[in-house]
């Protein structure tokens, strides 16, 4: 009897937070799923079969093309003098913002935003009226043979900007968190300034900075909007991968607009596996450490 | 290796907040000092101004006789121990013991070995032998809290300073550390000055202790002095509590014998 009583509240426990009927759940899990093949997965796996409609052999066919592999080349080089750049000024910029209190400090903060919150294509127009050759810099830098835009230093700088707040934005809120203690500790422990920022400051960020990297080199490679208006489209030239995609895809070229698709979308998903595989072993970090104990 | 630490008029504004007006303060070397406060009264302020992490708006901080704006950070050689402790995550207890010395300049750098050698001898003082390869996650709060202090002392530092060493830790915890630290120090004779809240915490631990209240020094003295003698009647109510548990404590004592009879 003692054990019953003591077993009874089991009998009267509330209902579960989660005790939907089964065509609830049904339909709720059956809208999430079709929405996500739908909007996620048909494309990716569309782009892979237009680009295989006519076998692989023509799809390398594809990318032995001249100006395939000049755009591919490009993009490469731009994603390579870009992703760097913005890894070192997004790191400097977010010590600054993180870690000192200074006049202006909410103003930086915004600036680094701006690319975020404007059109890329605006972004693009910003360079053409700087340097373009009606620009208010136009005429200088014709003078002296410079030329900046529909050339690959505009790509470059439309890039720039364009990708310019990924790293900063993964890093600051972080390193806000993290306080300036321990770089106090270390100071107070004799450590010159760079020695600190190097043994202390960076190895508790080095995480994120990974990530920002690699969100900062996805949209460097796949940029559109900005790079399309400083590009000009010259074939051969200034076309990078998205831009060479849409004059194949005008041209009815859909086998090798495809194919070019799927060697950016395939970059994509190199990033995004390589994303994981840092989280996964991240995670795998922490979870080591908790359980040492 | 101790010195004797004067603080003169030191002041300090925090916008328009004035955290530290005009206070004065001799630490005698090789002293234990306690600064005591409610929060908001300037001891934290004034421990940072010491140690150099907040430059005072006016004032002056001496270390035996040299003046301390003379000197760096790297220059002072002052262990700090902050209040939750700001090891280095990243890095196993050994590496962070080692960090201050590893953190000289090429020419004053001991050998590895001689930096194993001084790490070991640190671990064995706060009686952490056998933990130099775990993480400070995978430590306890005490236990991180005397790797902070270890990671202090390796620096041979003139002075030590310690932010509410014990504020972060549980209360049994608190009590045997503090005894641990004061037998620590008079093993070490460091001059130290130590922040706290707690008023049985200054009184038990220190040599003298020094009130502060709203950016002032109210008193400075042995806990006899100023249980006996409180300046201010702001010192009164500060430490009523102290002086009745001190009452209750004798009065218990003298009732023991009684309690134990009774079993």
């Amino acid at each position: 009897m003692a054990m019953s009583d003591r077993f009874l509240p089991l009998a009267h426990a509330p209902e579960r937070a989660t005790s939907e009927t089964a065509f609830t759940k049904v339909v709720l899990i059956g809208i999430a799923v079709l929405f996500l093949v739908a909007i996620l997965f048909l494309p990716l796996v569309t782009v892979f079969v237009e680009a295989l409609r006519k076998g692989w052999g023509t799809l390398f066919e594809n990318f032995g093309d001249p100006d395939t592999l000049s755009a591919i080349r490009l993009t490469l080089l731009v994603a390579a003098i870009a992703v760097p750049f913005n890894a070192v000024v997004g790191l400097a910029a977010s010590w600054c913002i993180a870690k000192f209190e200074f006049k202006g400090r909410n103003l930086l903060l915004t600036l680094i935003d701006l690319p975020f919150s404007i059109s890329p294509v605006i972004s693009g127009l910003v360079y053409v009226l700087l340097f373009g050759a009606q620009g208010w810099l136009g005429p200088w830098l014709s003078a002296h043979d410079i030329q900046i835009i529909f050339a690959v230093p505009g790509i470059v700088l439309a890039t720039v900007l364009v990708t310019f707040p990924f790293v900063a934005r993964e890093l600051i809120p972080l390193m806000q968190s993290q306080g300036t203690s321990e770089e106090e500790a270390a100071l107070m422990l004799g450590a010159s300034g760079w020695h600190t920022f190097f043994k202390v400051t960076l190895p508790n960020v080095k995480w994120a900075l990974l990530y920002g990297v690699l969100l900062c080199n996805a949209r460097a490679m796949g940029e559109f909007g900005a790079v399309s208006v400083v590009s000009g489209h010259i074939r051969g030239l200034t076309n990078t991968m998205p831009l060479h995609i849409e004059i194949l895809y005008n041209e009815y070229n859909f086998v090798g607009a495809f194919a070019v698709a799927s060697l950016l979308t395939g970059l994509a998903l190199i990033t995004l596996l390589a994303k994981t595989l840092l989280e996964w072993r991240f995670a795998g970090e922490l979870a080591a450490k908790a359980h040492r104990h | 290796m101790s010195v004797p630490v004067r603080v003169r008029n030191l002041e300090k504004n925090f916008g328009r907040y004035p955290a530290l007006r005009g206070v004065s303060l001799n630490v005698e070397a090789g002293e234990l000092v306690a600064l005591l406060g409610p929060s908001g009264s300037g001891k934290t302020t004034l421990l940072r101004a010491i140690a150099g992490l907040e430059q005072p708006d006016a004032g002056q901080v001496l270390f035996g006789d040299i003046d301390a704006n003379s000197l760096s950070l790297r220059e002072r050689r002052i262990g700090f121990v902050f209040q939750q402790y700001a090891l280095f995550k990243h890095m196993k207890v050994f590496d962070n013991i080692a960090f201050g010395l590893r953190a000289r300049p090429r020419a004053s750098r001991p050998s590895e070995a001689a930096i194993k050698a001084k790490v070991l001898e640190l671990l064995h003082l706060v009686q952490l032998d056998g933990l130099e390869a775990r993480y400070p996650a995978q430590l306890s709060g005490g236990q991180r809290q005397r790797v902070a202090l270890a990671r202090a002392l390796a620096i041979e530092p003139r002075v030590l300073l310690l932010d509410e060493p014990f504020g972060a830790l549980d209360a049994r915890v608190r009590k045997d550390l503090r005894k641990w630290l004061r037998e620590l120090h008079q093993r070490t004779g460091h001059t130290t000055l130590f922040v706290t809240h707690d008023q049985d915490e200054a009184f038990e631990l220190a040599n003298r202790i020094a009130i502060l209240d709203h950016g002032r020094i109210e008193q400075v003295g042995t806990a006899a002095e100023i249980l006996d003698r409180p300046a201010t009647p702001f010192i009164d109510s500060f430490i009523e509590g102290i002086a009745r548990r001190n009452a209750d404590q004798q009065s218990r004592e003298w009732t023991k014998p009684h309690v134990v009879v009774s079993r």
